[in-house]
């Protein structure tokens, strides 16, 4: 049986239907999720994907944090769960105290959408086996909200335990400590980053690379091999 | 029937964008001799019944879990009498 991947949808959430995309090209089969359902659907592993949820009002990913999907979500994360979060999703993980940090305005105060180049830090994690450390890729950036901010002290503590899992490349885009791009949980199964990989999967669009696919190939990899 | 509001900063050492944006756009206004600007939010919460203490500790939580992100905000709550003030 192939893996089952969830994509929840909250209201506001625009990348939903690219994220399912780029599960099932890369051989896995994608789960639409709903964000008043509490049901997972006994998912293998879980996308929170792009886009301005509620609206981003309050901060962005504040109300989606409180959301039903998200009580279970939270739940089955800290016992291993495999999540994903691109962009509006990785604003929503760290409000949910999954990920360390959180994201403010961009320093620049400008939206801004450009293909980043990144250096992956980190090829030990759930999403990103199939990378190698060291590896420069570039995958398309869009956001107003990416500006990784945490105390020093969090953010020496996630240097020293090689938790940074992405960072930026020639241009830090937009004021991000340490050129933070993404960052991973402890046990390595929650991650999340601001560009946005399930964009640069198939060599016809965008930019012409696939330098995202090995996200979800690595997460593919991670569960037929469990 | 009471206001509680509840006011919303970043902490001093976080960089506020959108405060700077503002300040700089005050000489062009004529406005001089304002060296810092920061910007915050504030809340106002219409309580039904008493704000005793029990209600107050009920808002401190909501400010502290959903209002504010206390990894780079501060808050503060404050009781506003409003109407029919205390007999």
């Amino acid at each position: 049986m192939t893996a089952r991947i969830g994509v929840v949808t909250f209201p506001g959430s625009l990348d939903d239907r690219d994220t399912q995309r780029a599960i099932r090209i890369a051989g896995a089969e994608p789960v639409a999720l709903w964000h008043k359902d509490k049901d997972l659907k006994q998912v293998d592993a879980v996308v929170l994907c792009g886009g301005f949820s509620y609206g981003d009002y309050l901060r962005a990913g504040a109300i989606a944090r409180f959301s039903p999907v998200m009580e279970s979500l939270i739940e089955q994360a800290k016992a291993g769960l495999p999540v994903l979060g691109i962009c509006n999703g990785f604003q929503i993980l760290t409000e949910a105290h999954l990920l360390p940090g959180t994201m403010l305005r961009n320093n620049h105060l400008h939206f801004i959408c450009r293909d980043q180049k990144l250096r992956v830090e980190n090829d030990r994690t759930a999403w990103t086996s199939d990378y190698s450390a060291g590896q420069e890729i570039h995958i398309p950036l869009k956001n107003i909200d990416g500006q990784y901010v945490a105390d020093e002290r969090t953010l020496d503590e996630l240097e020293a335990e090689g938790r940074v899992a992405f960072r930026y490349l020639d241009v830090n885009p937009n004021g991000s400590l340490r050129d933070i791009a993404g960052v991973t949980n402890e046990a390595g199964n929650v991650v999340g980053l601001m560009p946005h990989p399930e964009h640069a999967v198939e060599s016809l669009i965008g930019t012409g690379r696939t330098d995202g696919l090995p996200f979800f190939t690595s997460i593919l990899k991670k569960l037929v091999n469990a | 029937m009471a206001r509680v509001v509840v006011d919303v900063m970043l902490k001093p050492e976080i960089l506020d964008p959108q405060g700077q944006a503002v300040q700089r756009a005050l000489p062009r206004l004529g406005f001089d001799g304002i060296s810092d600007v920061r910007q915050g939010k504030r809340f106002e919460l219409e309580v039904d019944g008493p704000v005793d203490e029990a209600a107050l500790a009920r808002i401190h939580e909501l400010a502290e879990s959903f209002l504010a992100n206390t990894v780079i905000e501060d808050f503060t709550v404050k009781v506003e009498e409003v109407a029919e003030a205390v007999k």
